[in-house]
């Protein structure tokens, strides 16, 4: 019979392989987590909650510079979704930057319906994401409070 | 604190390292990068902001705002306003600033880019996203380079303190001398 710490670190580590398996985080995600330790505990939930933080602030320019019709500056757009794929690929959110490099071509295309459909896509992925790493996080605290330890998880 | 304590804190091989990028994100990566590298860490959002803190925008009050001396610069290639190219230029023309090491970040890897930075004199050119390994490697490139600095010195010392010590033994010997002609 496994103990509740036991049940919960299983969950955390095939949780944690669905989430690279399925291409929402790379391995620079791996490098955060190298980066946290008992000094800086909160480090990777810290610089997640900033890119999506980040990630609301550079949609809502795309959406403002998309909105004026018939006057769209697709250079800025495509100045926002430069800084987007920057801090997406800092994180390890594989999925996020991959959608930025179409909605690039897009700007560079000055495509209006392409933009918006890779907007709108981008909008969708970044709050998944957000809501899986919430998942990941909420069980990390639930095996801490059960008294157990997280474990490490090789991709 | 013991005097032996403050000497060596001195000489202490902590760098103190400046990071220039405009990307929150990055800023927080690179500043823990460094900070777990056991450098000392400073983070600015502008190539403008760098140069303020350096003093070098021209504003002579300004000049006093660091309070330690910066050893490294680790600045992104694109950024609004001044791009890290023309911050590394502008540092490189400094005549206070130009012997800092300046590595240049980027999440491109275009060639020409790379050429250009490398020409203008940055000791290194990163490609984002920046690993641990990355940071080490700098970390040790740099710090080999001041040990360098630190031999040269030495070694220039040293003679000079042999030279000192042989007078000693003269003055010595000579008093020796004079003492055994006038008993003799």
């Amino acid at each position: 019979m496994d103990t509740l710490v036991a049940q919960l670190q299983r969950q955390f580590r095939d949780y944690t392989i669905s989430l690279y398996h399925q291409g929402f985080l790379d391995d620079q995600f791996t490098e955060l987590k190298k980066l946290q330790d008992e000094c800086s505990p909160d480090f990777v939930a810290e610089v997640v909650s900033l890119f999506f933080e980040d990630c609301e602030k550079l949609i809502g320019n795309m959406a403002r510079a998309l909105d004026q019709t018939g006057n769209v500056d697709f250079s800025l757009v495509g100045s926002s979704v430069h800084q987007l794929k920057g801090s997406s690929s800092s994180v390890g959110a594989k999925r996020v930057k991959g959608l930025c490099v179409t909605f690039k071509e897009c700007c560079d295309s000055q495509s209006f319906e392409g933009c918006v459909r890779c907007l709108q896509q981008v909008d969708i992925e970044y709050k998944s994401l957000k809501a899986k790493l919430q998942d990941l996080f909420n069980l990390e605290q639930q095996i801490v409070q059960a008294g157990g330890r997280i474990p490490q998880v090789d991709i | 604190m013991a005097l032996g304590d403050l000497s060596s804190s001195s000489s202490t091989s902590e760098l103190h390292v400046l990071a220039v990028d405009d990307s929150i994100v990055d800023r927080k990566v690179i500043e823990r990068l460094l900070r777990i590298s056991a450098c000392k860490v400073t983070t600015v959002e502008s190539g403008t902001r760098a140069l303020q803190y350096l003093g070098l925008d021209g504003d002579k009050g300004s000049s006093g705002l660091k309070d330690l001396k910066v050893n490294l610069i680790v600045t992104d290639y694109s950024m609004p306003g001044l791009t890290g190219y023309e911050l590394l230029k502008k540092i490189k023309e400094s005549s206070a600033f130009r012997e800092i090491p300046v590595v240049i970040m980027s999440s491109e890897n275009i060639q020409p880019r790379i050429e250009q930075c490398m020409t203008e004199g940055a000791e290194d050119f990163l490609l984002k996203p920046v690993k641990l390994a990355d940071v080490k490697r700098l970390k040790e490139l740099i710090m080999r380079g001041g040990e360098a600095e630190q031999e040269k010195t030495s070694n220039l010392i040293s003679p000079k303190r042999i030279l000192q010590n042989n007078i000693f033994f003269f003055i010595i010997f000579f008093i020796i001398t004079i003492t055994i002609i006038f008993i003799v």
